[in-house]
């Protein structure tokens, strides 16, 4: 297998396995506590180190998980005594674990290769030296075959406890009351993070598992509003981080983690933009079409208020309109515009007038705003 | 004792814990207002967007001169704060994903930066990374001149603004009725905020900063519940963590300053939880358990009756 080929797949399968957690993490409120996880990681692959006496891959492993799970411990731990938030507990108990482990590692590892920078940086550019081997099999990169497994198990764990997962993180008190205990839920839910941190950081590095899990999730988030759909989405935008990263850090020869978390975000940028639901650019239309049709409801109730007056000529003007309503002539002109091709008024000269259609919408507003009026006073 | 005699002789020494002390102070007195108005963790997002701030800066001016990165580390971070502000208010997107979102980004924008320097610039990048974990070590007395000067000019403002800031922080929907501006006096503390994350990145870098602003804060929590107090409270805990961090890490030449410094300020923060009066977990555990104790020799039946009597 090429080694472009390798550092891609791998990209992809660390991507996916990230966002499908993430996807849970962003809906519950607790994305900072991945990062929290992923600073975690340091710590217990030093106590993973301190036991296996050497560099052992199994030892670090499990050492790092339960780190993450002792780090999530602690949080709650600290939030439970009441003394502290929720998100001071946080960034207590993970810089101090970080502290934690480079104090060891300056302590007594000064000699081994375990410096913070891999921790943080991550080298997904050497995936394909690192390879697995069974007896004298090369079975290819070894980083394939974890994020590999990760991936299946994080598949199989959404797929097995959707229900349970979807029920706690939209409703948490009717899964207690159907006897489906949060607590567990959010454990397991932990438990998966940390070992799926544990297995992505040697490829991304830590804080850009961060930026696996959330942004590709918070991007979905923006684009629709079903929990199977954004699963899909997560993962499709995490993958195509993951190859669009790649390219990049190939053409300016930079860190390809770097650039995948560089590309989650320009995705989610264009999703936050130009999402046809929650986009900002969708909402300002929306906003300005809400004005447009609230300018056209006064215009018709002004309208009806001055069509019997002696005055009507005079008040029903469209240049008047602009001074009665407040309307610069720019907003007058285009919800008169708008009225007319609704067929709401009709124009005689500069005299506008209500036709049987308009005058009804016009009755009908005066009747909800009486709705309105009364049901304030009541 | 002769280490402390050397804080007063050393050169190095006396620059570290200087510079260690101005962070802890000025960082403790903000971390107060962000941890009350639960953002804590707002700084740690914003070290992290900081540094492609950093790396920008050196490109466009080929300067590693300590001011003019943190210029540049300033105003990303103010972007970022800006960013995360836009995110909350116009998405349904959470406080907390926001704040992941800048976090991870920023800091992978960074990353590709270091790296692009490192590989296509002809002047020596070294030393850019340091602000990763801070080298305390390197501080040199213009250094913390520097770090005096903008800290200063934080704290005065804080002093200046202290009944603005005071009401936005308990009551922002009050301070909006009495006609101030609570937009902008909410960026002008994030501003400030932005200022103490920037002394503390040359530090204690950027991972431990978050744990610089909440640390002191939440240990004077425990110890007080006026405003003022605990301002003090946390200055002076954040400085007494940053002095002794910096003394026990040039005790050991092993042994990082930034790391040394967090984790002292964690055994603060760990003792004020449990000893501090009144709020003190120690004292609340021990009370629970005399209680628990009278209730099993059963006086509380013997009170009933007296009570039932009376």
């Amino acid at each position: 297998m090429s080694t472009m080929l390798a550092i891609i797949l791998t990209g992809v399968l660390v991507s996916s396995a990230c966002a499908l957690l993430g996807c849970f993490l962003v809906l519950r409120r607790m994305a900072m506590l991945a990062d929290a996880i992923s600073h975690a990681v340091l710590p217990g692959l030093v106590a993973g180190y301190f036991i296996a006496n050497g560099p052992n891959i199994l030892a670090g492993f499990l050492g790092a998980a339960a780190a993450g799970l002792i780090t999530v411990l602690l949080v709650e731990l600290l939030k439970n005594t009441r003394r502290i938030g929720g998100e001071s507990a946080i960034g207590i108990v993970f810089p101090a674990m970080f502290a934690l482990g480079t104090f060891l590692v300056s302590r007594y590892f000064t000699n081994v290769h375990l410096d913070a920078d891999a921790v943080l940086y991550g080298n997904i550019e050497f995936v394909n030296f690192d390879r697995w081997f069974i007896g004298s099999t090369d079975m290819g990169p070894q980083a394939l075959w974890v994020m590999g497994g990760l991936c299946v198990l994080n598949g199989l764990f959404v797929a097995l406890f959707y229900k349970e997962l979807k029920l706690a993180t939209f409703d948490a008190g009717l899964a207690a009351a159907l006897g489906f205990s949060p607590v567990l839920i959010h454990y397991a839910l932990m438990g998966v993070v940390s070992v799926t941190t544990v297995g992505a950081f040697t490829a991304v590095g830590a804080i850009l598992v961060v930026a696996l899990m959330i942004v590709p999730a918070a991007t979905a988030y923006l684009l629709t509003d079903r929990l199977p759909l954004m699963l899909g989405i997560a993962v499709l935008c995490g993958s195509l981080a993951a190859v669009l990263g790649f390219w990049v850090a190939l053409a300016l020869d930079a860190s390809v983690a770097g650039s995948i978390a560089v590309m989650t975000g320009v995705l989610f940028g264009l999703a936050l933009l130009w999402s046809p639901t929650h986009g900002l650019i969708a909402k300002q239309r929306r906003r300005a079409r809400q004005r447009l049709h609230f300018a056209r409801q006064t215009l018709l109730v002004h309208l009806l208020h001055h069509e019997a007056a002696s005055n009507a000529a005079a008040e029903n003007s469209v240049q008047h309109l602009s001074g009665e309503l407040r309307w610069t002539p720019e907003l007058a002109r285009r919800v008169v515009e708008t009225a007319l091709r609704a067929g709401l008024i009709e124009q005689d000269a500069e005299l506008l007038r209500l036709t049987a259609v308009g005058r009804e919408q016009a009755q009908a507003n005066l009747q909800t705003r009486a709705l309105f009026t009364s049901a304030a006073v009541a | 004792m002769k280490l402390l005699l050397e804080l007063f002789t050393d050169y190095t020494l006396r620059n570290v814990a200087l510079g260690a002390a101005l962070l802890g102070i000025v960082s403790g007195v903000l971390g107060c207002f962000a941890v009350l108005r639960r953002q804590g963790l707002l700084g740690d997002a914003l070290s992290h967007a900081a540094l492609p701030g950093i790396c920008v800066a050196f490109v466009l001016t080929g300067s590693k001169a300590p001011l003019v990165l943190l210029a540049g580390a300033g105003l990303a971070g103010w972007v970022g704060t800006l960013l995360i502000n836009r995110i909350v208010r116009d998405t349904r997107i959470s406080e907390d994903s926001a704040l992941g979102i800048v976090l991870s980004t920023f800091f992978g924008l960074g990353i590709v930066l270091l790296t692009w320097i490192s590989k296509h610039n002809n002047a020596n990048q070294a030393g850019l990374d340091r602000y990763l974990f801070g080298q305390a070590a390197t501080l040199v007395a213009s250094n913390v001149v520097t770090m005096a000067v903008l800290g200063g000019v934080a704290l005065l403002v804080v002093l200046l603004l202290y009944k603005e800031f005071k009401l936005l922080t308990f009551d922002p929907a009050f301070a909006a009725s009495l006609g101030f501006n609570t937009n902008r006096l909410s960026i002008g503390l994030t501003t400030l905020i932005v200022v103490a994350v920037v002394i503390g990145l040359q530090t204690v870098g950027v991972v431990l900063m978050a744990a610089m602003l909440i640390g002191p804060a939440v240990a004077a929590r425990q110890w007080t519940n006026r405003l003022s107090m605990m301002i003090a409270l946390a200055g002076l805990i954040g400085a007494l963590a940053g002095v002794s961090g910096a003394l026990i890490s040039v005790s050991d030449h092993h042994l990082p300053t930034g790391p040394m410094i967090i984790l002292s300020l964690t055994v603060l923060v760990l003792v004020s939880l449990f000893f501090a009066p009144a709020r003190g977990l120690a004292w609340a555990w021990l009370r629970q358990r005399r209680q628990r104790r009278a209730m099993r020799a059963g006086r509380w039946q013997s009170k009933l009756k007296q009570g039932g009597q009376s």
